[in-house]
């Protein structure tokens, strides 16, 4: 009985043995977690390691298989989120929770109404969230549509909804990945002044830096599993790199020095504005040459993304011009991807589930994606389904996807095998040039680093590259220059050497360093 | 994503035929309440529609019909559309057929005619999927809404041009002039006879066979050719078929007119193979119908065909009853209803339980390695 | 004085096509704004036609018939609840699927019960004594200013003498209007149409919000079709809605899912129909425009806006998609 007592003193939250399966995957496995009141409490993972749904299962979104959750020392049962919002827990989901033609305060009333008739709620709301916003730094203009508003302060809005709805465990999911290091540290300011205001924060991430930064106490998942609880203070990046990957990891990839030959992609100011009418791409000019990668650097959402889908011919350039392996593509001379291929221009896209494959399909269907109006796949009428399948299982040998099957269906390949395939059907064809798009995402430690050896090995093998990812460490263990992007624009270049993560970090914010500066006056673009 | 396979059996074999017999479980109790013994029913549809070369034509002839509107509403649903728009689309192709006839009957022998009133069937129901296809592709018009519109105009046009234009003057009744005989698609019975075998009489003409092909060049179509491979890469993934190089407008087009077409086939049978004129509401929901052939059979030329059976049988069986125990004839219409209720609306009902039964029989057995393979 | 007549007549003839539009159009409302897809709205008018139209012959009151209709099209539409949100099944064939059973279940039931070839018997009969149709509300002084010029036209013909269901349409309008933008349910309905993940996590079930989205729907849509039958004809006869339903999910769009604007559709509508009705079509600045393309034309002017041709019909966001958890 005292024990109870105690734990109630000194846990805000607790979880005993939660276990939870979907179908055949064992998402978590008895998982044990205390988290002291009125701390910040870090828990990291590699992509997959069962973090969210963790958090899902303490936010009552999934029901455990087993296992107890007790609040401030108190077993419940959180079988939805209303029980959990009601036992003092908010979430400020990956994905904002938020509809985008309401107001803000509108969303915050949402679910939290004080009556039949929304107006009074409306208004006892809007009080209460200029206290909340004046405590905390958290101003957001209330009576403006959401979608309307910046990332930043959408997500400002879903930290409101959960301290409205009087939250005493605040659960972030990867909150930076959208923010620029500067927004981070701002948010980060916010979570402070929660902790002295006496809320328990978990802040999940898979980036080290911020949980240094961060937290005071951190637990590590890895497979489905808790693997350790330290003490932010007695840790550091290395020793919890390693316990999220379970061994020595190599954070820089051995490369030897660049070779550039001639420029095989340039891009001359070129403009991009979407079907909304928002501009995407401002003016962005840049080389490639062979030999080398060109790393781009930024935010997401920074035009990287359109960079890369209008390189591709996939969004039709505006205005501006881009000179592909020799082909002229701009405005009035359009180029469809399948055009851009047969330019040379291979493509990794960013997410292989919305584009590199096609989850109905088999493997040998897949591994002819973009390729498949060849002429040495086809007939007069027909596709040549018994040489594309012999293709098919020489590259899977080749590329060790497996199992090493052209009839599985592409869905039932894990996430690794799926990125394998891709790009394995792309650097075959043997393209001068290479678009390369977030190559490691939701791939397992070891294969990335089997895809980063392959996009050095076509780097020495003469092939321009232009790599576009969020990773930081990513960007500058393989590139031998980085472009930083933001809000559409080039912001500037840093040489490999030079790029550390404090002005890559001020670089994704817009600010350029004097001494960056001073070296693009030096050698204009 | 499933994380289990499900064995194609139980996809394609257990969980369709559960829906059937649900459907049948619920026709059975509608039955019981008209005081009918659903048993004796059953009987009688059976023996209606398969109890002799009479009842056989009818059911055939049913098919055939069934299996046009049905491949309309599957090669769009392949492309991860719906086609609500078969009804105007076989109507507005029985205008082209009509015409055909209308023009060159009596004038050019049946093997000239017949494949231009074959490509009219075509291009007349094609083209009117082309504006629905052409809003969605360029203006992002949701083609459902679009179609049901489309099937509604596609009426109130044939009702104006067969008062105005079609209509011989001096009769009543809204419909053409009879067709020369020379342009009729010859009956199956005659076909039959022709060779010594003897057949009742019935509406059963020789565009099954037609049917039959069209059905098998559509599986070609979809399965072994490129355009083919990127109407499926449309359907399953909109944003990596482009990524592949291939232009969506153009494949929504494609395909549309492609539906259309297959629906304006449907004329081929009712219009030249049987009614011989072009009739108000020739088209009689069949096109509506064509969906719920396209659910059964899984959007799948072959299951469409085995389909397009069952419903022939439902409709012939059905009309039978009406004779049989003084029953309005359209309980058809109840029964297609149950069968688009229990395999389309709540196809997952059943659909769950018998994976999670599957999965729990043979999660007692131990995993093969073959399976161990593909999860790794 | 003739072309008022006329045109009065005509206006007269709008209010009552637009009523029953009125009805499904905002029976679809709730449901699309709760983000289910409605072409349903066909069977549940049909389905509480028969239904009221026999619950009235039954009883010989038209309110019986009134509330046996919108248990009908509740039924129907709670049907269509089980299959849309409790086992996520395709919008578009759950609508499809209700609307052939009805149209097969009212005429063959309707032919078991009464053997008239799937009709009810006439709700007014001398011979029996019935009476189950509504009576139309006539105005008070409408009798004695029918004969005042213009005023007598607007009052006596126009606004008087209509049935009760009318004028409830027109007030439905402000009602719905109030409940989808001035209550707890109706913002909790509205974010569900537009995102439903982010509703759920706010502790709403989305289950309930879409169960009762579509209790609504099918309360409204039997007043659509105890209208047709109870009221308008006084009879059921087997596929009466002919197209209503559809013409109403027309309307909806058309006025882009506001209350307002629908209701302007639906008058814009119930007026063609009252043109086409009228005359063997329309002289329209010379042209004489045929009937049959006076009849298309909501169909025809729903294409176009849907085409963006006229402004831009924005359906909410999470229309026709089930709402399944998805696996983190």
């Amino acid at each position: 009985m005292t024990a109870q007592t105690q734990s109630a003193a000194e846990y805000a939250l607790e979880l005993r043995g939660i276990d939870k399966h979907f179908g055949a995957v064992h998402a978590n496995k008895n998982i044990d977690l205390k988290v002291e009141k009125g701390t910040i409490h870090g828990i990291v993972g590699e992509n997959g390691a069962g973090k969210s749904t963790l958090m899902s299962i303490i936010y009552g979104f999934y029901e455990a298989d087993q296992g107890d959750i007790a609040i401030d020392g108190r077993v419940l049962k959180i079988k939805d989120s209303k029980t959990a919002i009601a036992s003092g827990i908010g979430m400020v989901h990956q994905h904002f929770m938020l509809i985008q033609n309401f107001t803000a305060l509108e969303n915050v009333v949402l679910g939290a109404e004080s009556g039949e008739l929304i107006d009074e709620s409306l208004d006892k709301a809007r009080a209460e969230l200029n206290r909340l916003s004046e405590e905390f730094g958290l101003s957001v203009p209330l009576d403006q549509p959401v979608e309307e508003l910046s990332v930043g302060f959408q997500q400002r809005i879903e930290i409101l909804k959960a301290l409205y709805r009087g939250a005493r465990i605040l659960i972030l999911d990867e909150p930076t990945g959208v923010l620029t290091p500067q927004e981070t540290e701002h948010l980060f300011k916010v979570l402070d002044s929660l902790k002295a205001q006496g809320t328990t924060v978990i802040l999940i991430t898979h980036k080290l830096r911020e949980i240094l930064a961060a937290t005071d106490n951190v637990s590590v998942m890895r497979r489905g599993e808790m693997v350790a609880h330290v003490k932010t203070a007695e840790t550091n990046q290395e020793d919890l790199a390693e316990l999220m990957v379970g061994r020595k990891v190599l954070l820089q990839v051995d490369k030897g020095d660049s070779a550039p030959g001639d420029v095989k992609l340039s891009v001359h100011n070129l403009s991009m504005t979407d079907s909304a009418g928002v501009k995407r791409l401002d003016n962005v000019s840049l080389n490639v040459r062979a030999g080398e990668i060109v790393g781009i650097a930024g935010v997401s959402g920074n035009g990287q993304s359109e960079l890369l889908e209008t390189l591709a011919g996939i969004t039709p350039v505006d205005s501006g011009s881009i000179d592909l392996n020799g082909h002229t593509l701009d405005a009035r001379h359009p180029m469809n991807p399948s055009q851009v291929r047969k330019a040379g221009i291979g493509h990794i896209p960013e997410d292989r589930h919305r584009m590199g494959l096609i989850n109905t399909f088999s493997a040998y269907e897949a591994f002819v994606l973009g390729y498949h109006r060849n002429h040495e796949y086809n007939g007069a009428l027909t596709m040549k389904q018994a040489a594309i399948i012999a293709d098919c299982k020489e590259k899977m040998e080749r590329w060790d996807v497996r199992p090493q099957d052209p009839y599985l269906k592409t869905a039932n390949f894990s996430g690794g095998n799926q990125q394998k395939l891709v790009i394995a059907r792309e650097i075959e064809q043997n393209p001068d040039v290479l678009l390369i798009g977030q190559p490691t995402r939701g791939v397992d430690i070891g294969a990335i680093e089997s895809i980063h050896k392959r996009i050095l090995e076509m780097r020495d093998a003469g092939k321009a590259i232009l790599l576009v990812s969020v990773e930081l460490d990513e960007i500058r263990s393989l590139s031998d220059r980085i472009l930083v992007m933001f809000d559409g624009t080039i912001v500037g270049e840093v040489p490999a050497d030079k790029a550390d993560e404090r002005t890559l970090g001020l670089m994704m914010a817009n600010i350029v360093p004097d001494e960056i500066k001073a070296l693009q006056a030096e050698e204009p673009a | 994503m499933s994380q289990h396979r499900i064995p194609a059996w139980i996809t394609v074999g257990v969980i369709p035929l559960a829906n059937v017999a649900m459907a049948a479980l619920a026709a059975a109790l509608v039955f019981w309440y008209l005081n009918i013994n659903p048993l004796e029913a059953l009987q009688a549809m059976v023996y209606g529609a398969f109890g002799s070369s009479y009842g056989w034509g009818y059911t055939l002839y049913y098919m055939t019909s069934y299996i046009f509107t049905g491949l309309a509403v599957a090669v769009v649903f392949q492309a991860g559309m719906f086609n609500i728009g078969g009804e105007g689309q076989a109507y507005i192709g029985a205008l082209g057929v009509g015409l055909v006839c209308l023009g060159l009957g009596g004038h050019v022998p049946l093997f000239v005619l017949l494949p231009i009133s074959i490509i009219a069937a075509f291009v007349f129901g094609g083209l009117w999927a082309l504006i629905p296809a052409w809003l969605q592709a360029k203006r992002g018009s949701h083609i459902v809404i679009t179609t049901i519109m489309f099937n509604f105009i596609a009426a109130s046009m044939m009702n104006y041009i067969l008062i105005n234009f079609l209509k011989p003057s001096g009769t009543m009744s809204v419909e053409s002039a009879v067709f020369d005989p020379s342009s009729w698609i010859p009956k199956m019975h005659e076909a039959l006879a022709l060779i010594g075998i003897s057949i009742d009489r019935s509406p059963l003409n020789l565009s099954m066979f037609w049917a039959l092909f069209v059905a098998f060049a559509v599986w070609f179509f979809l399965w072994r050719t490129r355009w083919g491979y990127e109407v499926r890469a449309m359907g399953s993934n909109a944003s990596g078929a482009q990524y592949g190089g291939i232009s969506i407008p153009k494949t929504v087009i494609m395909i549309m007119i492609i539906g259309g077409g297959l629906a304006g086939f449907m004329a081929l049978n009712v219009v030249q193979g049987e009614a011989h004129q072009i009739k108000l509401n020739l088209v009689n929901q069949m096109g509506f119908t064509g969906i719920a052939v396209a659910l059964m059979g899984r959007n799948h030329p072959f299951g469409i065909v085995i389909a397009s059976l069952l419903f022939g049988f439902l409709t012939q069986g059905g009309s039978e009853l009406q004779f049989e125990y003084s029953v309005d004839a359209r309980i058809v219409v109840v029964l297609q209803g149950l069968v688009i209720l229990f395999s389309g609306a709540l196809q997952n009902m059943m659909k769950h339980p018998i994976e999670r039964l599957y999965l729990r029989l043979s999660s007692n057995r131990k995993k093969t390695s073959e399976e161990l393979a593909a999860e790794a | 004085m003739d072309a008022f007549n006329s045109i009065i007549l005509i206006l007269d003839a709008t209010l009552r096509n637009a009523t029953p539009l009125i009805f499904a159009a905002l029976a679809g409302m709730f449901s699309e704004r709760a983000g289910i897809v409605n072409i349903a709205l066909e069977g549940k008018i049909l389905i509480s036609a028969f239904a009221g139209a026999s619950a009235a012959y039954y009883t010989g009151s038209p309110w019986m018939g009134l509330l046996a209709g919108m248990m009908a099209s509740v039924m129907f539409a709670q049907l269509h609840a089980f299959a849309t949100v409790t086992h996520n099944g395709d919008h578009v064939v759950s609508g499809l699927a209700i609307n052939i059973l009805a149209a097969g279940l009212t005429a063959a039931v309707g032919n078991y019960w009464f053997s008239q070839g799937g009709n009810t018997p006439n709700l007014v009969s001398r011979a029996d004594e019935l009476n189950a149709r509504f009576e139309p509300i006539v105005f008070p002084f409408a009798e004695a200013l029918a004969d005042v010029p213009i005023i007598g036209g607007i009052y006596s013909e126009l606004l008087s003498g209509h049935y009760i269901l009318v004028y409830l349409a027109f007030l439905a309008v402000p009602l719905c209007w109030f409940v989808l933008f001035r209550t707890r349910f109706g913002l909790r309905l509205r974010a569900t149409g537009e995102n439903p993940q982010a509703v759920d996590t706010a502790g709403i079930s989305v289950t309930k919000v879409r169960y009762l989205a579509l209790l609504v729907c099918g309360l409204l849509a039997g007043f659509a079709g105890v209208y047709l039958a109870v009221a308008l004809t006084a009879q059921f006869s087997p596929n009466m809605s002919a197209g209503k339903g559809y013409m109403a999910l027309a309307a909806l769009i058309f006025g882009k899912w506001r209350p307002k604007t629908t209701m302007l559709a639906c008058l814009l509508f119930g007026a063609l129909q009252a043109i086409a009705d009228r005359s063997q079509g329309a002289i329209i600045l010379g042209f004489e425009v045929p009937v049959q393309l006076v009849e298309a034309l909501p169909y025809i002017l729903t294409v176009v806006l849907l085409g963006g041709f006229i402004g831009r019909a924005v359906a909410p966001k999470a229309i026709g998609k089930p709402y399944v958890k998805e696996r983190a």
